[in-house]
Formats: C-alpha cells, sequence, structure tokens
C-alpha cells in the first residue's frame, strides 16, 4: 500500500494512504476519544467527539473522516478542540452517569474512562428516557436503550455476520438501537453486538454474582473451566501484549478466586473431537447426510435451526466441548471421586455469550443436572479478577488438574479452522489406524471467512470448508444447496475468525487482534508433546473406563445431542 | 449531451431554491459530466420546514411547468428515470394532479416515479432524502462523494427543488423573468405566496404586498427554522434568501423564551438523530429553556456553538442562526 507522511502534533507520522487519521493517531500512541469509530465497520462520524483541527483550514473536524494523505496536518489538543469534545462527550455521555451500578462492577464501558480522563460531567444535563425497554436474548447477551448512543455499531457488526436482528429506530433523542419485529429474523446470540458497543448498551448477561455465591457456599464444590480462546486473550484485560498465553498463571487465579478445582474446556474439547470423528468416518463409509457440519458453535446452530431446518441432518450430533467436560465431571469424574455430582457447581470461562444461552439448553441435562451451571465471559473473568484484587499478570504460572489434561488439538479449536484440524487429526487415524506424519492442515488456518481444501484418506478425497459468520455459512449452505457433494465436511463459527474473535471477548477486538491472539493459539500446539484429541490419556480413561460400560442409551445422552425448528426467541 | 440548456440556465442565473442557493447550471454540468451509464433526476418537494409553503403552490397550480422541467433534465443527462420526493400531506393533495401527467411522460418512455416521504425536516436534506429512498434511514451521507457524483444507488443523480425545475421550465420557454416565489406568514394581512421579483428588499415586498406592519415588528427570513431574523430597520436593503420564506412578528407581543421555545421544540423533533451535538444538543436546549423562567443564554450558546462547529450537517449546523441573530438584531444583546 503507498504510504504517504501526515503531521500529528506537529510530528511526521508514516501513514497508508486513505486510512482513517483517528486510526494513525491511535496507531502511534496519540489518544483521541471516539464511540463511533471500530477499523473493522463503517466510518460513521456520528459521534463528534474525535475532534481535531485541521492545521491548513484552522477547522475543528473529526479526525475519523480525514483520510491520510501527504501533507494533511492535525493538532490534536488546541483549546478549540478541547472545549468542543468536552462539550460533544458531555451532550453524548449524558445517559450515562459517573457511578453507574454497571462501571462498578468493572465491567466494559468507555464512557467510565472518558468521564475521568476528560472531565466530563453530565449533571448540568437532562438523563433523556427512551421510550423502549430492555430487550433480552434469551441468556446470552441484552440490549439496553437507556444506555445506547446510536452509534450503529451493534447493527453494523450485526448485518456484518449475517443476521440484521438489530437495527437503528426512532429520531431526535429518542433514536436507539432496537430488534427486528420481523418474524423471520431473529438473534443467533453471537454477542457480537456487545463486543462492539462502546458503552454496555449491549452486553452479556452477566453471572459473576452467581459465580460469587457458588464460590461462597461451603457445601458447593465449584469447578472452573476455561476454553483455549480465554487463555490467549485474558492478557488484554490487563493490558498485556496480544496473544500473551495466560494459561498457567489464570489457572492459579481460579485457586485465588477459591475454585475447588481447576479442569479446563480443553479436555471436553478432545472428547468432542473423539466423538465428532467418529461420526464423521461413520458418515463418510456410509455416504450419510454429508456435509457434515460442526457443532460447536451455539449460534451457529441457532442460526441453523431457525433459518435452515432443512438441513439440520446434517449437523453433527456431537455436544460441545463444554457440555462434554461438564457432563464428564458430574459423572464419571464424581463416581471416581466418590462426590455427589449435585454438588459440584460447574463454571466455564468462554469467549462467548451463546455458550451462557447453551447452558441453560434443558435437552442436555443430566439427570436433572446442568452440565454447565454459569458461564463467564472473558471480560466478566476480567472484571472479577479485578474486583478480587486479583494481579493476573504478576501471578506465578500453575498446572491444571489432571482431569484437565488436554492436547494440542483441543488448543487450536479456539481458531476458525480449529475443530476442522483436530477432527482430521483424529478421523484419519480412525480410518487408517495410523497418525499423521504431518499433523498441520496450514490450509484451513487463517482469518478469512471461507476456506476450502481437500484431504486424502485411505484413497478418499474428503472435501471440507472452514467458515465463520452466518452471512459466509449462508454462502456455503446455497452452494451446497446447487451441489450436494460440494463438501463433506464443514466447520462453521459464527464470529469472525471463530472463538478467539467472540462475542464474549475483551474489547477492542479488531480482525488485526483476532489475527494475533489466533498466532499464540497455534504457537501452544506446536509446543505440545500431545496433539491428538485420540491420545489423551484423560479422555481415554473416560471413554475406555466409564463411557463404555455404559448402555448405548446412557452414552448418547452423555455424548450426543439432537436438534429442532426453532421459533423467533426460542 | 444537450449543452443548450445548460447554457439558457447559466445565462439566466438560475440558483437553487431549495435554501441552498447553488448555482443550476453548476449542478447540472456536474451531473452530465460524472461518469456512469445510469443517471437519475430527483424533485425535492420535501419542504419540511415550516413557514414554507412555496413547492405545495407550485405544485398545486403549475404541476406541468415542475414535470416539463424534470424532462428538460432527463433530457440533457441522457436518462429516463427520476423520482419526485413528496413530502406525504402533500401526496394526498397532489396525486390526482401528479399522476396522470406523470404517466403520460411515462408512456413515451420515462420512468418517473413517485417517493412518497415520511414528512420529515431532515428528508429534504439531499443525501437523506437518498437514503429514504433506498430504503435506509432518513440521515444524512458523508460528503463527499456528493450527490452528482454518486448519488441515488451510487449513481450521478440531479436533485433540483421544485421551484428550481418549474425556472428552469420558464427559461427553455425563454419566459423566465427573475422572479421567486415568496412565502410571507405571520402577522400580515395578505399572506401566502407571491411571486416577485428576486432582488425586492424584504421592505419592499412586505410594502408592495400590501403587508408592511403599523406596528413595531421584526421577521424571519429565509425559512421558519433556520432563517435569520432581522429588525425592522434592517430589511431595507435584505433580500429574502434562502427558500424564500418571510414571517413577521409583531414586537411587543412576541414572548422572546416562547419564541425561542417554537424554534427548539421543532428542531428537537426534527433532529434525524444521527449526530451527537444535533441529537443530544437540541434535546438539551429545548428542556433546558422549558426548566428555565430565564432563558439561560450562555449555557444555550455553549452547546449552539459546538452544534455549529462540530455537526454532522447543516441542519445541526445552522439551529443556531434564528436564535443568535434574534439576540443580537431584535434583543440587541450582543
Amino acid at each position: 500500500m503507498n504510504q504517504v507522511i501526515v503531521s500529528i502534533n506537529g510530528k511526521q507520522y508514516p501513514a497508508p494512504f486513505g486510512e482513517s487519521l483517528l486510526k494513525t493517531a491511535m496507531d502511534n500512541g496519540i489518544e483521541i476519544p471516539h464511540f463511533c469509530y471500530h477499523e473493522d465497520l463503517p466510518i460513521g462520524s456520528s459521534c463528534r467527539t474525535c475532534l481535531v483541527e485541521d492545521v491548513k483550514t484552522g477547522r475543528v473536524v473529526t479526525s475519523c473522516s480525514i483520510k491520510a494523505e501527504d501533507g494533511v496536518a492535525i493538532l490534536t489538543d488546541t483549546p478549540k478542540v478541547k472545549e468542543l469534545r468536552l462539550k460533544n462527550l458531555e451532550l453524548l455521555l449524558a445517559g450515562h452517569q459517573k457511578n453507574c451500578p454497571r462501571c462498578k462492577k468493572g465491567l466494559f464501558c468507555r464512557a467510565a474512562d472518558e468521564f475521568g480522563k476528560y472531565g466530563v460531567s453530565t449533571v448540568k444535563y437532562w438523563r433523556p428516557e427512551i421510550q423502549e425497554k430492555l430487550h433480552l436474548m434469551s441468556q446470552a447477551a441484552l440490549i439496553d436503550p437507556q444506555l445506547c448512543i446510536s452509534c450503529n455499531k451493534c447493527v453494523e457488526i450485526c448485518d456484518k455476520i449475517g443476521v440484521g436482528f438489530l437495527k437503528m429506530e426512532g429520531k431526535n433523542i429518542q433514536t436507539h438501537a432496537t430488534w427486528s419485529r420481523d418474524k423471520e429474523t431473529d438473534c443467533i446470540y453471537c454477542g457480537q453486538c456487545t463486543l462492539h458497543c462502546p458503552v454496555g448498551s449491549a452486553r452479556e448477561q452477566n453471572q459473576m454474582e452467581d459465580v460469587e455465591k457458588a464460590l461462597a457456599d461451603k457445601n458447593k464444590i465449584v469447578i472452573a473451566q476455561m476454553a483455549p480462546s480465554v487463555h490467549a486473550s485474558i492478557g488484554e484485560e490487563f493490558g498485556l501484549p496480544i496473544g500473551t498465553d495466560m494459561t498457567g498463571r489464570a489457572y492459579t487465579a481460579f485457586r485465588k478466586l477459591g475454585f475447588n478445582h481447576v479442569f479446563d474446556v480443553n479436555m471436553g474439547a478432545d472428547i468432542t473431537t473423539i466423538v465428532e470423528a467418529a461420526e464423521l468416518v461413520e458418515r463418510i463409509k456410509e455416504n450419510k447426510d454429508l456435509p457434515m457440519f460442526t457443532s460447536c458453535c451455539p449460534a451457529w446452530v441457532k442460526f441453523m435451526e431457525f433459518y435452515h431446518p432443512e438441513m439440520l441432518n446434517h449437523l453433527t450430533s456431537s455436544r460441545s466441548p463444554q457440555i462434554h467436560s461438564g457432563a464428564a465431571y458430574k459423572t464419571w469424574w464424581a463416581e471416581k471421586k466418590g462426590i455427589d455430582p449435585r454438588k459440584i457447581v460447574v463454571v466455564s470461562f468462554m469467549p462467548c455469550t451463546s455458550k451462557k444461552y447453551e447452558a441453560r439448553h434443558e435437552k442436555l441435562k443430566i439427570d436433572g443436572m446442568w452440565p454447565v451451571d454459569y458461564v463467564l465471559t472473558t471480560r466478566e473473568f476480567g472484571a472479577l479478577l479485578k474486583k478480587y484484587k486479583i494481579d493476573l499478570p504478576n501471578l506465578e504460572s500453575s498446572e491444571v488438574e489432571e482431569p484437565g489434561t488436554y492436547s494440542g488439538a483441543a488448543v487450536i479449536y479456539g481458531a476458525s479452522g480449529g475443530v476442522m484440524e483436530s477432527a482430521l487429526r483424529t478421523a484419519y487415524f480412525d480410518l487408517t489406524g495410523k497418525e499423521l506424519d504431518k499433523l498441520e492442515f496450514e490450509k484451513v488456518r487463517g482469518i478469512e471467512g471461507i476456506k476450502r481444501t481437500e484431504v486424502e484418506i485411505n484413497g478418499r478425497t474428503i472435501k471440507v470448508a472452514v467458515v465463520s459468520t452466518a452471512a459466509n455459512a449462508e454462502k456455503i449452505i446455497q452452494e451446497i444447496k446447487n451441489n450436494k457433494s460440494a463438501y463433506d465436511y464443514i466447520e462453521v463459527m459464527a464470529c469472525p475468525g471463530g472463538c478467539i474473535g467472540g462475542g464474549g471477548q475483551p474489547i477492542p477486538t479488531t480482525l488485526a487482534i483476532v489475527e494475533k491472539r489466533t498466532e499464540s493459539l497455534y504457537k501452544t500446539d506446536a509446543k505440545m508433546k500431545l496433539r491428538q484429541a485420540h491420545l489423551n490419556p484423560v479422555v481415554r480413561d473416560f471413554f475406555d473406563n466409564y463411557i463404555a460400560k455404559l448402555s448405548p442409551a446412557a452414552r448418547k445422552k452423555i455424548l450426543n445431542t439432537s436438534y429442532s425448528r426453532k421459533k423467533k426467541f426460542e | 449531451m444537450n449543452n443548450d440548456i445548460i447554457e439558457k440556465i447559466e445565462k439566466a442565473g438560475l440558483v437553487g431554491r431549495g435554501g441552498g442557493g447553488y448555482s443550476t447550471a453548476k449542478k447540472w454540468r456536474e451531473v452530465a459530466k460524472a461518469a456512469g451509464n445510469k443517471k437519475y433526476v430527483i424533485v425535492n418537494a420535501s419542504e419540511g420546514e415550516t413557514g414554507l409553503f412555496k413547492d405545495i403552490h407550485i405544485l398545486t397550480n403549475y404541476p406541468d411547468m415542475v414535470l416539463k422541467g424534470v424532462i428538460l433534465a432527463l433530457d440533457c443527462l441522457r436518462a429516463k428515470d427520476a423520482f419526485f420526493n413528496l413530502n406525504k400531506r402533500y401526496y394526498r393533495l397532489l396525486r390526482l394532479k401528479l399522476e396522470p401527467l406523470i404517466n403520460e411522460y411515462n408512456d413515451k418512455g420515462y420512468n418517473i416515479k413517485i417517493f412518497v416521504e415520511e414528512p420529515s425536516y431532515i428528508g429534504g436534506e439531499e443525501t437523506a432524502l437518498l437514503n429514504a429512498i433506498e430504503g435506509k434511514r432518513t440521515e444524512p451521507r458523508s460528503k463527499p462523494p456528493y450527490p452528482s457524483i454518486a448519488g441515488l444507488y451510487a449513481k450521478p443523480t440531479l436533485i433540483n427543488n421544485v421551484e428550481t425545475l418549474y425556472n428552469v421550465a420558464r427559461v427553455a420557454e425563454g419566459a423566465y423573468d427573475k422572479k421567486r416565489f415568496y412565502c410571507l406568514s405571520g402577522k400580515l394581512k395578505n399572506k401566502g405566496v407571491h411571486h416577485l421579483p428576486d432582488d425586492w428588499s424584504v421592505e419592499k415586498i412586505l410594502k408592495e404586498t400590501g403587508n408592511y406592519p403599523g406596528f413595531e415588528f421584526f421577521v424571519q427570513i429565509g425559512g421558519g427554522a433556520s432563517g435569520t431574523v432581522c429588525d425592522q430597520g434592517q430589511i431595507k436593503d435584505r433580500l429574502a434568501t434562502g427558500a424564500g420564506a418571510i414571517e413577521v412578528f409583531e414586537k411587543k407581543k412576541t414572548d422572546p423564551r416562547k419564541l425561542i421555545l417554537r424554534w427548539l421544540e421543532f428542531y428537537q423533533e426534527e433532529s434525524c438523530g444521527k449526530c451527537t451535538p444535533c441529537r443530544a444538543g437540541t434535546y438539551q436546549l429545548y428542556e433546558m429553556v422549558k426548566a428555565n423562567h430565564e432563558i439561560p443564554w450562555p449555557e444555550m450558546f455553549e452547546i449552539l456553538e459546538t452544534m455549529e462547529a462540530t455537526s454532522f450537517c447543516a441542519l445541526g449546523r445552522s439551529v443556531i442562526e434564528p436564535i443568535r441573530s434574534y439576540y443580537s438584531n431584535v434583543l440587541k444583546k450582543a
């Protein structure tokens, strides 16, 4: 790309031609407040807080809408800029308050930062009352119109994901984000709106207090399990470089929070891989219900159940990692330890909001128990640690307990393509009885929305695709409708880049950040000795000494699930 | 490209009559020159500001002339597609008149459609109007690109006010006599639309129409919301600019707070909601004046000046105009 030189506060900076000067400034550590700018989304220039002075004209303009070209010069802190910026910040945040209960919980809201940083006070202004009620998206997320600042980001990301559930409504001060009343449009709970909302108007449904209550209950045995994407992203909540592997320190943090046991969702991922790979092998052998789709992303499953119920037979019947491991603790592990499973409380730490929704599926209950009791997002995890003043970056590392043993194949579940790669490593073994010479499937890695490749196993060519976002999934579905044998196996994740870019991840999340986090996952996998799910000794023990002894029906209850057409809000 | 008509328009000195006052010939030339296999013409009959009622007057009395202007524009651009951006209130009044005329042209191969617009102030803003026709939120777009380069469905688009197109038809007929339509309202004997020379001063217009008040007065010129307020003594050489509205107020009987509230009520209702200063500023201004017996001038101007400097579109930037001019010209506080 063409590089140009721009001037910010009298200093010269290189920038790609046409880049938003707000981004140039931020990338060079120059702070400019902003609420409606996100580098992956359209520039709306509506919040009017990223004001700077254009040196050439002397006019105050929005930096987001200035494009980098030679000779462009801006000043970010002139008296005029400061005055206008403060006024717009105050007008923008009039619906927020300095000591908001949510801010006190330590959950993300940029308003909280700006109140302090820029001396914003909204006490002299009227708090607008939006004529619309708070809306819950199942158990996953919610949209609170009172806090909406009309930045439009949730609407744009919802469109980009391919759902179009959110939209802006009303005019004047009543303008706010709302949900589609169209019967044919429903939320899939991916939570990308919560990831792109600058002020917590769209946010996860918080379960921090439930978890604290469980931790305080002496009669409960509380287990923490963390998804691979959280390993690679929780450091960002503490200002660490993107992609810092926090696995060992997070385990210590769980212990400091008072969890009785520290396991890992990754162990569940190894179970999932084995169940799913076996099903894939069977379907390929019988040439039945191909292509098979992955189903570990509940947002993707909801998308299928609502938008494409005619294709539900293509979803793997395998349950998802957190549900597999959660059930394993409450059955196999409880039995082994002689513990009453009803005392066990499983808390998942996920990069995701739709996992909160999944955890409340009645159909997943085992003997009346939820496999997973609570799900906290990466952001809630960060807030919880801060609340208890646990300084994560400076903790010593510790190890996961034995039942949390996992393979590198589980680690890469966090990245788009990871589930596919893990399943192929195991399916290859299932079909050939041999291990792959080379475990890496580079063609299914990376953050592109659609990746395709072919894999030769035992003389049969297996055509695979890896997809992220519902918009791309829809393209693949249309492709399949035109050509039934286009693919054999397809991985779909609702969020861009997979779980590592999930709706529960730290804010900000951009595609560039997702790429860096992804690298971290593959690096971890490459360093591991155990890299295939089927070689995980703990998982083997679970299958050989517990599952194998169950009746087929009981097995199915723990390992498999089913799907059904969903109505709006179901 | 038929440059003939553009030259005639240029010679006649036509400017946009929607309020902007941009050179009509220049605008036509920009669209004519713009690259694109498809181009659109849009008649702007939004007329969403208070104190304006000349577009409905023209469409009621001279719909044929306006359509003639549309056809001249389409032919000039070698285009076939045009939209009437028609205020819903007007649509009810005009459809029986307009539709047969439009059908006549459509039978000849043109494709003119009426877009029934939910009445709003922002709906007259060129790019907001494009969004509305495209089925998007009625909010302004970032400029550039200008509609003349990338307008409706990103195609070069000529957007002209009703009166402008009427004038184009007059120019083509060689009958343009440098007049414009003035909307006279307020405390007057002969209210309504008057078609008079465009170089008459406000004072002359009031006198010649038999409207010059016998009481102490001030006027708002241009439009009932965004127009500039002038005192009685300031209108001798003052033209009725903008969209050509003149509203007369009796000084003694006008309560400044009530007048300001009238403006602010309009704005806080009509702000499209896109940008912070206009969306939140108009609301806070209205609440602020409503809650105080005395007008809180300094606090008001703080917000108004921020709106003027930082609003996304011209509508938000102009909210200060009536209040500031009223304050300095009539209340003489500056």
